[in-house]
């Protein structure tokens, strides 16, 4: 293992019965980049991040995730990694704050610094006034914003976000997006977006991996696979030609 | 363990704060409280002028009155605690879809189920002591005696007993919770498993008795034998429900005169004797070796639940949709 990827897997495998989820998947991520992660619905974004997550275990392969095996260690791995779910759920009969209170405490962090840290990332997510509202009366998109948050609050060095802006208007996808922008450029945190709104990931995205029914087709910086599928002379690309292109071909 | 205590805090802030938990134990609590002062007055009546004999106190409990004993009161309804503090506590959080989140922080996945079944037990335990001490106190003050040693630790023992006999309903309802996604259909499923073994169990015991070992009218009277084999397959069918167990447990408990859990008909003839000649009340540790196996029996199903019940989950996959 290198020091310098924060994820690496080898031949990772999923199965389910017959069907296979995620098939022989490789690939490395570097600490610090927003890498993002597409595909159509059920290709098996979503069972990826759990197996790095280890809360799956892969049939087959070896994963590592800042360093630990998510099979063997997933606590190691829990610890400084924080995972943003597809539709977060929360306890509603709780205040934002409560919310984020417990989710604190189950990471151990001590009572003084949580609530230094639940004010400033309340703050950052635009929550502040909201705060001690409970939050099964919030908007789906203070839902997110508070989902970030809460995954924020332990400081983690990678951070997977499964459909980060679905079901946002235009202004919180845009506000989801510089905020996600600024984790990774002034905390350098590691962003693993999954995503299949194609213009969003080619806005943030320093590189992106494409998956098409559990095999990964493709996998670098946007420019390069532009000029890889689309040809050198084409400057005015879209992430989405790229992607139809590898979509038709798959 | 630094798991298990936060959630095990939530859950029984949970508890307490929910209205299901306030209107069962109301009703619990309410219900002790009037068949103790009912029981209370009668013995008070019957008392008047006598001097007082020992143990009267445990009566409080058993004495059946006009309606029901306490005691056949929590074996009858006591499940039904156990099953609403459980019901919902894992497809709740499947549905809100905060299971995911929750097993994606730096705890152990056990840490879930145990923390949620402790939280139950210690919710339940509580209102059994309170029910059992507010019953004490309003007993002491009718029939105006208070409990000797003897009596206090079988007291003892029957909360330990009552608090693991619901404590297996509260092990079946979170199953149920785990197994089922929908909240109402793990609700209903327990609901009809205590349906079958309050009533049914008892009904199909007989059924079974009557169809293996028939009693049958001759003209020399009753095969005794027959009698005897119906009346023990009666019996141990009947022991199928944990109810059966319970009660058989918790009356030789608390009633120091009963001195067998079987029938009159099983029991031999110098038995029968020994049970005329010999009046005195049992010392409480006879009682306990009568009841031993019941006890064993309610602390196998228990654990056994909640085994079954770790086991699924622990095995479940954890998906978002």
């Amino acid at each position: 293992m290198t020091g310098q990827n924060i994820v690496e897997t080898e031949e990772l495998t999923k199965k389910y019965g017959a069907q296979t989820a995620v098939n022989r998947l490789t690939l490395q991520i570097e600490e610090g980049e927003i890498f993002g992660f597409l595909g159509p619905n059920g290709a098996g974004k979503t069972t990826t991040i759990l197996m790095l997550l280890g809360l799956t275990e892969p049939t087959s392969g070896k994963a590592a995730v800042i360093g630990f095996d998510p099979t063997r260690e997933p606590f190691k791995v829990k610890e400084k990694v924080g995972y943003l779910p597809e539709n977060v759920g929360f306890y509603d009969d709780m205040d934002a704050r409560q919310n984020l209170r417990y989710i604190a405490r189950l990471n151990r962090i001590p009572g003084e610094v949580t609530e230094k840290r639940i004010d400033y990332w309340l703050e950052m997510v635009g929550l502040s006034e909201e705060g001690s509202k409970k939050v099964g009366t919030y908007s789906k998109g203070m839902r997110q914003r508070l989902g970030i948050a809460e995954v924020l609050i332990k400081e983690p060095k990678l951070i997977f976000l499964d459909e980060p802006t679905i079901g946002l208007d235009p202004d919180g996808t845009n506000r989801m997006l510089d905020l996600i922008h600024s984790l990774s450029r002034e905390k350098k945190m590691t962003l693993f977006l999954s995503s299949h709104l194609l213009d969003q990931v080619q806005r943030i995205c320093d590189r992106v991996g494409i998956m098409i029914n559990g095999k990964l087709v493709a996998m670098g910086p946007i420019e390069e696979l532009a000029k890889k599928k689309l040809g050198l002379d084409q400057e005015d690309y879209t992430l989405e030609e790229i992607y139809m292109k590898y979509f038709k071909e798959a | 363990m630094h798991g298990i205590l936060t959630i095990f805090r939530k859950e029984l802030g949970d508890h307490f704060n929910s209205m299901r938990f306030l209107l069962i134990s109301a009703l619990i609590v309410m219900v002790g409280v009037i068949i103790t002062s009912m029981v209370g007055m009668a013995i008070q009546e019957e008392l008047r002028g006598m001097a007082k004999p020992t143990l009267i106190f445990l009566l409080l409990f058993t004495s059946t009155g006009k309606l029901f004993s306490f005691v056949q009161f929590i074996g009858f309804f006591g499940p039904l605690l156990g099953i609403f503090l459980g019901f919902d506590s894992i497809n709740r959080e499947r549905v809100s879809r905060t299971l995911s989140k929750l097993v994606s922080q730096p705890i152990f996945r056990d840490s879930i189920i145990n923390a949620k079944f402790l939280s139950g037990v210690t919710v339940i335990a509580i209102v059994l002591v309170a029910t059992v001490l507010l019953i004490s106190g309003l007993g002491i003050r009718l029939i105006g005696v208070v409990p000797g040693v003897e009596e206090v630790w079988r007291l003892v023992i029957y909360i330990v007993i009552s608090l693991l006999y619901i404590s297996f309903w509260l092990g079946i309802s979170i199953l149920f919770s785990v197994v089922f996604r929908s909240t109402a259909t793990s609700a209903l499923a327990s609901l009809a498993i205590w349906i079958f073994f309050s009533f049914f169990v008892s009904l199909g015991a007989s059924v079974m008795a009557d169809a293996v070992a028939p009693v049958s009218q001759t003209a020399s009277g009753v095969d005794a034998e027959m009698l005897i084999r119906h009346e023990r397959i009666q019996r141990v069918a009947s022991l199928v429900s944990p109810m059966a167990l319970y009660s058989d447990a918790t009356t030789t408990i608390l009633d120091p005169m009963r001195k067998t859990t079987r029938t009159l008909i099983l029991m031999g003839p110098m038995e029968r004797f020994s049970m005329s000649r010999f009046q005195s009340p049992l010392p409480l540790l006879e009682s306990i070796l009568i009841v031993i196996p019941h006890l064993i029996s309610i602390v196998a199903i228990t654990l056994l639940c909640f085994g079954i019940c770790y086991f699924v989950f622990m095995r479940q996959e954890i998906r978002t949709v």
